[in-house]
């Protein structure tokens, strides 16, 4: 072992098993069961990281999740880095490759570090309060700067190659933590039947009892417990155990999101191997068992790389053989600290002092130290600390009678603090638990639950081991829906640990030291910043936070919140309860966007649905587009050409011959039952009594507020059926709308609704041959001129399948629409086809489909409608029921300012230029020559080049347009004013005859 | 995700739903007699409620029913789910912290 820092024996990694990393470059060893934080220290490394703000070294600080500092990238290959992991959790592997962040051009030599003397120019707020002045220089230099320094890590620029998979699972008993109270309350709940999962964030089970030197329970030491304990579980099939698996947040009825790690920790995951996997789990009960956290002590220069908590030092030595260095000081409020004490020595690392900041420090603990011949020194704060990339000494003061008295330098590579600690209600919170301040803790604990959910042991400020126990034993055997009677009792042999937690900041000497003094480490928030929010008035927490930054970083504040609101309260003359907290938000820690997305990504984005000729269309070269999830034909370039060209050849070839058209995505409802017409009547504008069977009518149907909200043709092919089209996009809320009046207003009316739009392939065959294309196709309908006028539809076959043909046309040419069964979909298009290749018939899409439409003044729902377009504004008042007393929108429609004379109307705008394409959306003006803020009357709706006519055309909606026919108006354009005149929106045919041939 | 009881169904998640808005609103019988006003107090007014309150659902991914639900907003628990067009329920005397409540049969 090169490591002059492992020891020799001891804890639960594997010295036979080497694993050889590397970090910035450097190469290092480790052994298995390390993590990355362990190795590193091992090796004597400290420095990880520089601070986020000052760019200050950095040094590993916790040995878990609540890890501030080190933060380091892992980097597998390009596309799989993962930046801002805590080195705390990342497990070592063989070969793992990591980098630090946040420095330029080394860690150990940063350019950055200048922001630390430059830190009078970035107090609390600076960025609300710099870089004001002078305003051009925002996007030419502050910006580009401030992007450049700003954020954590950095993003892989690959795409990630992982899968990831996701869960939905249900269980009696959730339990979060598998500590001391997580699995006692796991062995409770199980024994009773129940099914149980108990979950825990790191890789093995056991939490603080893999590091416990010498209590026992049931006669085994801690560990020896942990594996009988978790033995006894898995092998109970109602038991599921995942390890490596982080609670992250609670949801209303008990539904909380894990996310477990699968591959991580291995050197090189097998092909297909998930990354990780998302859980949903709805839990009947859940038993929180989240352990605490150690709170920090904040004083002059307690960041320096070499200061860590003391139970972290613990967990180094007990659980991963690791000395964190040769000689210590230790601070501290609680005798937790003295057991550290004790264990470091018997490693063999100096113990230089204990500093109590209690007056006095009697019991066990203390007293063995004191027998080991470790300086016990009450009474004591620190006043500060030296060194660069290392600590290397410690100066400690002495509180008598209130006041701080001189200085007692200490030198040491090791500061270990302990504040006492912190319960980690954060998923309570979450879960919208009310929180309660404990004086004697200083601490808030769980107080009255939301939700069905317990919290056991140090998380609701239960500390002492036998405590924990029994009381994870009896949450457990609560929890359970046959409650456990008799819960597993533990009897426990643990040396008694007395302990105030500490809050906020040390006693000082008056001067201060100009040292600054860290609460929030990885915000870099120091006690002056804090002071200076509460100085500028600050004084509600949540301002606080948001001011000054802490508790905001990627750590959510697990070390400071409760130390930054301490000092809050203390500049307020407040009490801390009146301060109050800040509220806990999801993730616990940082959760991948990957497991989100799970299989949603790529092709699996989002469904596609196509039609029946998509095969037949892809074969022709067909460019598509989306329209909600449906893929369209766009257009057909032949021989190369551009959209321009090939939708000027296919709107030529529907206008003299004859074009086919895919109108399957049409949504379609059929309305069935005695009151059909009735349902109808009361929903759409039109009149329904009167249309006869076998005949169709172009349907409007508002919205209450008496806006246009779908459209489409209806035929009534019964006297008690419809059979309603609607927009492509608008089948769905139509359908959602019809079943809310059905259901909810008009429960006494017969009538079913059925969706259908899949059920029908829809071939629009339109322009003056399509009669002569269709005549020998179609048997059992006479689709004569006279027989079957505009508006007809009848039920027949058509080259052998059934069909429901109508007689309309969105062209304005002569047209049917073939509706025959999906699966008959694409031989009935090639049979057409086929035919009607003698009559030149050319396939079209929608491109051409919407010029067609628009050269006829018809209206697309949704874009030359926006939801604020009455049928008058629409030009549509022929289409209302004159005599109907009531219909959805019509109170809506009497009132004053939906008749007012100022309403915009849709119209035609011709350019003067007649080359001249206008934007979709351009404005619309009435003066020439404005200049912004412009007097704008309204805007353009649907706008194309016409082959057939030879100009543009475009339709808009335009304040009292109707009134303005033959005006020139203006449409203002970067390059200038573009002259428009008012017209009709019907360009082609007006008179109609085309449509009625 | 809230868990939510479909009378017709029983206790599905909450993504195969939609919410409704207020419940026990409903659409005036001849609307052409009400003024202005009346109208507007119809089409747009909806309470805020900081408590129990009546709202719509629809089981839209599942068997497509409306029904009504009583849910304390505060803490986002059910109290009751019943059919569309039955009255509002009573309030059952203790709102305990459970899983969303069986619905009565």
């Amino acid at each position: 072992m090169s490591s002059d820092f492992r020891t020799a024996s001891g804890g639960r990694v594997d010295r036979a098993q080497p694993l050889r990393f590397t970090f910035d470059g450097k190469s290092y060893q480790g052994v298995a069961g390390d993590t990355l934080a362990s190795a590193l220290l091992a090796n004597g490394v400290h420095l990880t990281a520089r601070s986020f703000k000052y760019h200050r070294p950095r040094g590993i600080m916790a040995a878990g999740s609540e890890e501030p500092n080190a933060l380091v990238t892992v980097i597998r290959d390009a596309g799989r880095t993962t930046p801002n992991l805590r080195a705390t959790q990342v497990e070592l592997y063989e070969g793992l490759t990591a980098e630090s962040q946040n420095r330029w051009p080394s860690l150990s030599f940063d350019v950055g570090r200048i922001n630390d003397r430059l830190s009078a120019f970035f107090p609390a707020g600076f960025y609300y309060k710099t870089f004001m002045w002078p305003r051009k220089a925002w996007k030419a230099f502050y910006e580009p700067m401030i992007r450049r320094a700003a954020g954590l890590g950095k993003a892989p620029v690959q795409p990630d190659p992982d899968r990831y998979a996701q869960r939905y699972a249900h269980c009696d008993v959730l339990v979060v933590g598998a500590g001391p109270a997580g699995i006692a309350a796991a062995l409770a709940a199980a024994a009773s039947g129940s099914r149980v999962i108990l979950c825990d964030e790191t890789a093995e089970f056991g939490g603080s009892l893999l590091g416990e030197s010498r209590a026992t329970i049931d006669g085994q030491s801690g560990s020896d417990w942990v594996a009988s304990s978790v033995a006894t579980l898995a092998q109970n099939a109602r038991v599921t155990l995942l390890a490596r698996t982080t609670a992250f947040g609670y949801f209303p009825h008990n539904f909380v999101g894990l996310i477990e790690r699968l591959s991580d920790h291995l050197p090189a995951p097998y092909k297909g191997q998930r990354r990780e996997r998302l859980w949903q789990v709805r839990a009947r009960a859940v038993v929180l068992a989240a352990g605490a956290i150690e709170r920090p002590l904040v004083f002059p220069g307690n960041d320096r790389p070499g200061i860590l908590l003391a139970g972290a030092a613990h967990t180094y030595l007990n659980r991963y053989g690791v000395r964190v260095g040769t000689r210590a000081v230790i601070v501290t409020s609680c005798d937790d600290a003295y057991q550290t004490a004790l264990d470091l020595k018997a490693a063999g690392v100096s113990v230089a002092a204990i500093a109590d900041l209690r007056a006095e420090a009697t019991g066990a603990l203390p007293d063995a130290a004191r027998h080991q011949g470790i300086e016990v020194l009450p009474g004591s704060t620190v006043l500060g600390t030296e060194g660069n990339l290392r600590v290397h000494a410690i100066t400690l003061g002495r509180v008598r009678g209130g006041q701080v008295q001189g200085g007692q330098r200490v030198d040491c590579d090791t500061v270990l603090m302990s504040g006492g600690f912190t319960p980690s209600v954060h998923l309570f919170s979450q879960s919208r638990g009310k929180l309660e301040w404990n004086e004697a803790l200083k601490a808030f604990v769980p107080g009255a639950s939301a939700e069905c959910e317990r919290s056991a042991g140090a998380c609701r400020g239960v500390y002492a081991l036998a405590d924990v126990l029994a009381d994870g034993a009896a949450c457990g055997a609560a929890a359970a829906p046959e409650p456990n009677r008799s819960p597993p009792r533990f009897s426990v042999q643990a040396i008694e640990r007395r302990g105030d937690a500490h809050l906020g900041v040390l006693p000082q000497s008056v001067p201060p030291s100009d040292e600054k003094s860290f609460v929030d480490w990885q915000h870099d928030v120091t006690i002056r910043d804090l002071q200076l929010a509460t100085r500028e008035g600050f004084q509600s927490i949540e301002h606080v936070k948001r001011y000054t930054t802490t508790g905001m970083a990627t750590d959510q504040g697990k070390t400071s919140n409760l130390n930054a609101m301490a000092i809050v309260a203390k500049s307020l003359d407040a009490a801390v309860p009146q301060v109050g907290l800040t509220t806990f938000r999801m993730p616990y820690t940082p959760v991948t966007f990957g497991s989100m997305a799970g299989i949603s990504r790529g092709d699996l984005f989002d469904p596609v649905r196509t039609t029946p000729t998509h095969g037949w269309a892809q074969g022709r070269g067909a460019v598509f587009e989306n329209v909600g999830l449906w893929k369209r034909a766009r257009y057909f370039p032949r021989d190369g050409e551009h959209m321009h060209a090939a939708v000027a050849r296919e709107c030529l070839a529907v206008r003299s011959a004859c074009g086919i058209f895919d109108a399957s995505t049409l949504g379609k409802i059929e309305v069935v039952g005695p009151d059909a017409a009735e349902f109808m009547n009361r929903l759409y504008i039109n009149s329904w009594t009167s249309l006869g069977v076998g005949r169709s009518r172009y349907g409007i149907l508002l919205r209450d507020d008496g806006f246009i909200y779908d459209d489409g043709v209806v035929a009534r092919t019964g006297t008690d059926r419809f059979h309603v089209t609607t927009t492509t996009g608008g089948a769905p809320r139509v359908l959602a709308m019809m079943e809310d009046y059905r259901q909810t207003e008009w429960p006494d009316l017969e009538v079913w609704l059925t969706s259908t739009t899949e059920q029908w392939a829809v071939i629009a065959v339109q322009g003056p041959k399509s009669r002569l294309v269709l005549e020998s196709l179609v048997e059992g309908i006479d689709i004569g001129a006279a027989a079957f006028p505009h508006m007809s539809v009848g039920r027949g076959r058509i080259c052998g399948a059934p069909t429901l043909l109508f007689r309309v046309s969105f062209t304005g040419e002569l047209g049917f629409e073939i509706n025959v069964p999906a699966d008959f979909g694409l031989a009935v298009w090639e049979a057409v086809y086929g035919r009607g290749r003698e009559h030149g018939i050319t396939e079209y899409g929608t491109e051409t489909m919407h010029v067609l439409r628009a050269e006829k003044g018809y209206i697309i729902v949704g874009q030359d409608t926006d939801g604020t377009v009455t049928p008058d504004d629409a030009g549509l008042t022929w289409a209302i029921g004159k005599n109907k007393p009531d219909y959805v929108g019509k109170r809506s429609l009497d009132r004053a300012s939906m008749k007012s004379p100022d309403r915009k109307h849709l119209v035609g705008l011709r350019t003067k230029d007649p080359r001249l394409v206008l934007e979709e959306g351009a404005q619309v003006a009435d003066k020439a020559g404005q200049k912004p803020p412009m007097e704008l009357i309204g805007h353009v709706t649907s706008s194309y080049a016409s082959s057939v006519l030879g100009h543009s055309i475009a339709l808009g909606l335009v304040a009292g347009g109707r009134n303005r026919l033959g005006q020139t108006l203006y449409v203002p354009m970067p390059g200038g004013d573009l002259e428009v005149e008012v017209t009709s929106p019907v360009f082609y045919d007006p008179a109609g005859a085309r449509i009625n041939a | 995700m809230l868990l939510i009881v479909c009378p017709y169904c029983g206790k599905r998640p909450e993504i195969e739903f939609s919410y409704g808005g207020q419940a026990h609103i409903a659409r005036p019988l001849q609307p052409s007699q009400l003024d202005d006003e009346a109208w507007a107090e119809f089409l747009y007014m909806r309470a805020n409620t900081k408590g129990v309150y009546a709202e719509r659902w629809r089981h839209s991914r599942g068997c497509g029913r409306f029904f009504n639900a009583l849910r304390d907003t505060t803490t986002d628990h059910f109290l009751a789910f019943y059919e569309s067009g039955e009255a509002r329920p009573g309030l059952p005397a203790t709102a305990a912290p459970t899983a969303a409540p069986e619905r009565k049969t």
